[in-house]
């Protein structure tokens, strides 16, 4: 008996993997579910602000399985480039960024679009929020001409409308963002910039050049500290005499965030976002959060963690499972319901790394495209004096 | 003195003009103009033309610049398009980019540019190498200016040529004028333009006044980047420079010229991209290649125009060695005599002419 249940669903589900249909086991109308929630929030630590974010927040039935669909996307998408780079058809530098998707999805949902965001090399979860496809994410991944930048960036430098990257040396993104903002402030589109940095690039120099500049010309930008621990191989207590990380802009306000919690990382960016438009200069988040893999591809992150501590994080804080516990708890989703969002969302993984390993490569003559900007084309030397190459803009 | 030189030099067209008996046409209006006063209208004018450009960097507001190039600009401008940044050239370089892509057009004020080594990274790293790494996707129309090379007792750290550093880089145009017309074109042409520009001055120049023809006074006068220029016109070797060189190398050719030697004076104007074309055209009518620059000679500006000339169809024309006259390989001392002995002298060009062709 039980092997005849067994047989038949998985006959169901095999049919609706492959057609895609949606086959429902249970029949359960809309109706039955909570159209909306509130939910307690930690409490967030404050540096010379009167308030903090409410320690309440409200999500409703589309938010949540929207953010649970995005941050399922970003967890497998990485996963799979796990997979894909230890194939060795993704090389190079590989940040991933499985653990921390409670912070790109809930900054995402505390701003518009239309602000501006930066951040540095462990990227690719801000290129999906910022309105990256998974197909063009990852076969840019794998160096084919239909990656996000052709193929010519990798994974550290992906660019979309108002996302700047993406950017490999550490640190420097920050005074980048810090202009985004001021050309904000210039233009007088009410617009704002979203500044990330992690633990490891806090202590660096330009970073504080940037508050102090952000702070005088009270320019729109949130900084974002994303605490996930470990510089590389370097635990904080390490590398900062204060691991106080948001009370390190000193003057600029700051507060300390729970990076685990979609909905505590959204409202502290709301309040965030209130502050700069609201015309009062600069702020700062420090995200607490915290990666599974190591700091890159390379790195098999447990030499300097132990592997109990991984695994204490991913069963007590994973971001994707504290949303999920919470619709479920709340009657705001079924089961069945977020499991289908799961076969969705591994068909579209699987769809795009198919892409990212079929599409070709850039052609040859793109090799030296892309050099300057609204310029006639020119030539370009090759590797020896009678190779001449054509650039174009 | 050197005001007289320079009026001689580029003042041809006004003194020919004077002593031709033209009674049914004024000789054209040409004023005298500093470098400084170029630069400074080269700026107003792209102020005015385009909201998008606004200059950053320490002194060029309230003080109406370091070296006096913003002059004026703050009063005209405001706070919002002039803007005194502290002593962060990392911070506010990088700033400057990031408006850049964001959709302004930054022209980013390094006091010189020794302290742009400071931002190095922001001018390689986030500017010159974004079109690229983007395919496309993210350019960034920016021009770093500010005084470089040599100057006059400042010393070791003060006193570094760039022009070599900058100009390896693929994702950046450098530039370098010499004259005020140049100035002001150039700059013009690099705060127009929608990719990285580095833009090399020189404070010794900046006093020095040349003469601008009115078309050069117009608002719509560019000088386009990457074209080299021929000052002077001459037979038997051919001397390329850039900056205050040239006004050496138009020195040494006055005195050669006594001595029945002609020299051909090209004034390269932009760095990167070389104009090689412009060099190879007067070498096959020379046959002689002299470079002088004021920076140190390994892996110099001089060492790439001989590797290209080597490389290129005008090295069978050459009946000599092509050689480069360089500052000396030393850190730039203070003594004045020290200082006067670091860089190339008119008699250190006239001598490698006389070397070169032999006599």
């Amino acid at each position: 008996m039980r092997k005849m249940l067994t047989i038949i669903s998985n006959i169901l589900r095999g049919s609706a993997s492959r057609n895609g249909a949606r086959v429902v086991v249970s029949a359960r109308t809309y109706a039955d579910f909570t159209p909306q929630a509130t939910f307690d929030i930690k409490k967030c630590d404050l540096h010379k602000l009167e308030e903090g974010p409410p320690l309440q927040a409200v999500l409703s039935r589309e938010e949540g399985l929207q953010y649970y669909r995005t941050m399922q996307t970003m967890r497998r998408m990485e996963l799979k480039a796990d997979q894909l780079y230890k194939q060795k058809i993704i090389r190079g530098f590989c940040h991933l960024y499985d653990g921390q998707e409670a912070c790109a999805v809930g900054i995402e949902a505390g701003i518009n679009l239309s602000d501006h965001l930066i951040t540095a090399y462990r990227a690719h979860g801000y290129t999906l929020t910022r309105g990256g496809t998974v197909r063009e994410i990852m076969a840019e991944l794998t160096g084919r001409r239909g990656g996000i930048a052709k193929g010519k960036g990798g994974s550290m430098h992906m660019y979309t409308k108002h996302f700047y990257g993406g950017n490999g040396i550490v640190g420097a993104q920050v005074p980048l963002g810090a202009g985004v903002a001021l050309a904000c402030k210039y233009l007088g589109k009410n617009e704002l910039c979203v500044c990330l940095y992690g633990d490891g690039a806090a202590n660096q120099g330009q970073i504080f050049e940037t508050y102090n500049m952000a702070s005088l010309w009270k320019l729109p930008c949130i900084f974002i500290c994303e605490n996930n621990k470990y510089g590389m191989g370097t635990s904080v207590e390490r590398a900062a005499a204060s691991t106080d990380y948001y009370k390190r802009g000193d003057f600029i306000p700051g507060l300390r965030v729970d990076g685990m919690d979609v909905l505590c990382v959204r409202e502290a960016t709301k309040l965030a976002a209130e502050h700069c438009r609201s015309g009062k200069g600069p702020i700062l988040m420090e995200l607490q959060t915290y990666r599974y893999h190591g700091h890159s591809m390379s790195d098999p992150g447990v030499s300097y963690r132990t592997r109990d501590e991984i695994q204490e994080v991913r069963s007590k804080s994973d971001p994707i499972s504290m949303l999920k516990d919470r619709m479920l708890s709340n009657n705001m989703a079924s089961v069945e319901e977020l499991k289908e969002i799961d076969v969705e969302v591994r068909k579209e993984i699987e769809d795009a790394a198919q892409f990212a390993t079929t599409d070709p490569e850039p052609p040859l003559d793109d090799l030296c495209n892309h050099i300057f900007y609204n310029d006639p084309p020119m030539e370009v030397r090759g590797t020896n004096p009678w190779t001449k190459l054509k650039s174009v803009s | 003195m050197a005001s007289l030189r320079c009026f001689l030099r580029s003042g041809k067209n006004a003194v020919s003009a004077g002593l031709r008996r033209e009674f049914h046409r004024t000789p054209p209006a040409a004023v005298q103009v500093t470098v400084r006063d170029a630069l400074n209208q080269a700026m107003d004018e792209e102020l005015e033309r385009d909201e998008r450009v606004f200059l950053l960097g320490e002194e060029v507001a309230q003080y109406d610049g370091a070296y006096k190039i913003s002059r004026g600009l703050w009063k005209k401008y405001g706070d919002k398009r002039i803007i005194d940044t502290p002593i962060t050239e990392m911070g506010f370089a990088g700033i400057a980019v990031g408006a850049a892509m964001a959709g302004l057009r930054p022209i980013c004020e390094f006091m010189t540019f020794n302290f742009s080594m400071q931002a190095i990274d922001q001018v390689i790293n986030s500017a010159a190498k974004t079109y690229y790494m983007s395919a496309g996707l993210q350019p960034i129309p920016i021009v770093f200016r500010g005084p470089n090379g040599a100057s006059a007792g400042v010393a070791a750290q003060h006193s570094q040529c760039f022009a070599a550093w900058y100009s390896h880089c693929p994702g950046l145009k450098v530039v370098s004028p010499w004259s005020a017309e140049d100035s002001k074109g150039l700059l013009k042409s690099a705060i127009r333009d929608d990719n990285p520009v580095v833009f090399l001055e020189n404070e010794l120049m900046y006093g020095v006044p040349f003469e601008m023809s009115e078309e050069a006074q117009s608002k719509d006068f560019i000088i386009p980047i990457g074209k080299a220029k021929l000052e002077r016109q001459g037979n038997h070797v051919t001397l390329v420079s850039h900056s205050r060189m040239v006004s050496l190398c138009l020195d040494a050719a006055a005195v050669l010229a006594k001595e029945g030697i002609e020299c051909e004076v090209i004034n390269m104007r932009t760095i990167r991209p070389l104009d090689a074309e412009a060099i190879e055209t007067s070498i096959m009518k020379t046959n002689h290649l002299i470079t002088v620059e004021g920076g140190w000679p390994q892996f110099g500006v001089g060492a790439e125009i001989l590797a290209r000339i080597m490389e290129g169809p005008a090295f069978n024309y050459l009946d000599a060695p092509a050689v480069r006259v360089t500052g000396v390989d030393i850190p730039m001392p203070y003594a004045k005599i020290l200082e006067d002995n670091s860089i190339p002298q008119i008699k250190d060009i006239i001598f490698s002419v006389k070397k070169t062709l032999n006599v």
